[in-house]
């Protein structure tokens, strides 16, 4: 059967989007409510039993977050989505599924640093226990697997740094020990790197960045890549032992290869209770239509600006992998061949002060925390994200006093760079 | 017939053409995947019929069960096979005694057996492996994107209505986002 698969900006467009069912809307309705009602009882039992498909209260699931689950799986090669109120409930949701307390999980210790603060203590009131490894001394996962690690997870590309992982690599470590990888794709988009065809089973996003795209909206998605068998493990109770939550039901037997996600939404979502609000849904969906060209546009101008950086005679370092010569080079190439995401960092020689005054000085750069908006953004971590690590701790996060983070937008590329220029000349 | 990947119109065709379908291996208890999938087709119309030895004579959702298929007095359009795999040979050679015999052989998400597909497409018979008709029929229909899984197909028309919350197998739609992966690991796992 040759059947033709559709492309990427297809897809973008296309995917979990028909055109309403009973008013022929060809845009997705933002269908804002938070209850469905039943045909018959026999119906609502069908629902709540899982026998049938369908909508029973918004925490659990939606028509329009519904249409961005599907969309985002298929635009990352998954089985299945499920959508939450951000990047971080999503994270909570996955290692609800995957931990008892008392397990452990390897995490690459380059990472974004709401991540890092996460694992190292929301978690630990779980007793969910991160391990660190290094990302660049991939044996460094190997080593720190232990007879109680559930799961390997690392970002595709990191947070701010620039680094990225060799996630076939990692992921071999991961099919060794029997455990799920997981990899954060936030900054890289599907469009830049689909990470289920580089051998994760999981990918986890915030939305809230280049997907959404507009600085508007937060959001999270889980995407489970169908690829680990739950059962054979036996090591994941939630995913292959009947549940007493569900009426004894077991979700790997049942649900197959989209059996995470079902898990995720039933045992995790349903109890939990992070879901994604309708409109920010609707929002982050529209954004989803032109991640193509945005990312295209996104990465053309990262990479003019960082080369203009790069040769500025006040900077000390440009960390970006899409220069010649930056350590993760080969590494951007093969992971992600048209472009290495739009976030990087660079060094000031002044250090601290110069810092300050270049995120004071900039005039269409906006000074704020977030990565992955139209407009482009400037921190200067050391003054504000990190500012209550030690000095010690700030350079081994990558955020020593020197350092300023860039997400670039779309704007014109010319512009971005008279304004950094101009700031600089004053810094 | 490629059983590591079928068409959408190929099993769009079969849910579109059985009417009756008996269900061997059918459970009575309600948090097992085959009821599931017995129930929700069961409301969608089909004509299902439980297949269960050792329950043989109970009714399960109001329909009798039967020990083997040679007991049930009507003639049956898909067999679906809700058991181990080393079982659907032997089921196979069941289905081919009957008169008429089923038009279609289908065996569940995990079950694959292909020396039973080769018999029964020997015999003329439309063979399905590896597949859940639920989901199947939640995907072409669309139904199960409401639980956010990819139904791998796209559509620009307004797809027709089954009911409240119910949506229609007769859907036009073309192939959407691939599960490669996920395919792949089902083509190793299916071969061990």
């Amino acid at each position: 059967m040759n059947e033709r698969i559709p492309g990427f900006a297809t897809l973008a467009v296309h995917a979990g989007a028909q055109p309403d069912p009973t008013t022929g809307a060809r845009a997705t309705p933002i269908y804002q409510t938070t209850s469905y009602v039943f045909e018959s009882v026999d119906h609502a039992a069908s629902l709540f039993g899982l026998q049938t498909f369908g909508n029973i209260y918004t925490r659990i699931g939606n028509p329009t977050t519904a249409v961005l689950e599907e969309r985002v799986a298929a635009l990352e090669g998954g089985t299945a989505g499920l959508a939450t109120a951000s990047g971080h409930a999503a994270q909570v949701l996955i290692f609800h599924c995957l931990l008892q307390p008392g397990d452990e999980f390897v995490a690459s210790k380059k990472l974004y640093g709401g991540s890092i603060n996460q694992f190292n203590h929301a978690f630990k009131n779980f007793n969910w226990n991160v391990v660190w490894a290094d990302p660049d001394d991939i044996s460094s996962f190997e080593k720190a697997i232990s007879p109680k690690t559930k799961a390997i997870f690392t970002e595709s590309i990191a947070n701010p740094g620039g680094v990225i992982t060799d996630m076939a690599a990692v992921a071999q470590i991961a099919r060794r020990a029997g455990v799920p990888y997981i990899v954060d794709n936030t900054l890289a988009t599907p469009y830049l790197c689909k990470p289920i065809d580089h051998g994760a089973d999981i990918v986890v996003h915030s939305l809230t960045k280049f997907l959404g795209g507009h600085g508007n909206s937060m959001g999270g998605m889980i995407v489970d890549g169908g690829t680990f068998n739950w059962s054979r493990e036996r090591r994941y109770p939630m995913l292959c032992e009947p549940r007493p939550e569900y009426h004894g039901v077991v979700m790997h037997e049942t649900f197959g290869n989209f059996g995470f996600a079902m898990a995720c939404r039933m045992l995790a979502l349903r109890d939990i209770g992070p879901a994604i609000a309708p409109f920010n849904a609707f929002l982050i969906l529209t954004g989803i239509e032109t991640l193509p060209l945005r990312m295209q546009k996104h990465c053309e101008n990262t990479q003019a600006v960082a080369e203009w950086i790069a040769a500025h005679p006040k900077v000390a370092w440009v960390s970006y992998p899409g220069l010649p010569g930056d350590r993760y080079h080969n590494l951007a190439k093969k992971y992600c061949p048209l472009g290495a995401g739009a976030v990087f960092t660079f060094g000031l020689k002044a250090g601290y002060d110069a810092g300050v005054n270049l995120v004071t000085n900039v005039q269409l750069f906006s000074h704020l925390a977030n990565i992955g908006d139209t407009r482009s953004l400037i921190i200067h971590p050391a003054s504000t994200t990190h500012r209550q690590l030690t000095d010690a701790q700030k350079v081994q996060a990558g955020a020593g006093p020197d350092v300023v983070r860039l997400s670039i937008g779309i704007e014109d590329k010319d512009d971005l760079i008279a304004d950094l220029d101009q700031a600089l000349a004053a810094a | 017939m490629n059983h590591d990947a079928y068409s959408d119109g190929y099993i769009r065709g079969i849910l579109n053409t059985v009417k009756t379908i008996a269900m061997v291996g059918a459970s009575e208890r309600d948090n097992r995947p085959s009821y599931f999938a017995f129930k929700y087709l069961l409301e969608r119309g089909y004509r299902m019929i439980p297949v269960n030895p050792g329950h043989a004579g109970e009714t399960m959702l109001g329909q009798k069960i039967y020990a083997r298929l040679s007991d049930i007095p009507e003639p049956i359009d898909m067999v679906d096979i809700f058991r181990a795999s080393k079982h659907a040979l032997a089921i196979v050679q069941e289905a081919l005694l009957l008169k008429p015999h089923p038009q279609v052989i289908w065996m569940q998400l995990g079950v694959r057996n292909d020396e039973a597909a080769a018999l029964a497409e020997a015999n003329g018979m439309k063979v399905v492996m590896n597949r859940c008709p639920k989901i199947e029929y939640g995907r072409l229909s669309s139904e199960i994107a409401w639980i956010g899984v990819n139904t791998r197909t796209l559509s620009a028309k307004r797809p027709p209505i089954g009911g409240l919350q119910r949506m229609s197998l007769n859907r036009s739609s073309a192939p959407g986002g691939a599960t490669a992966a996920a395919d792949r690991v089902q083509r190793q796992e299916s071969d061990q």
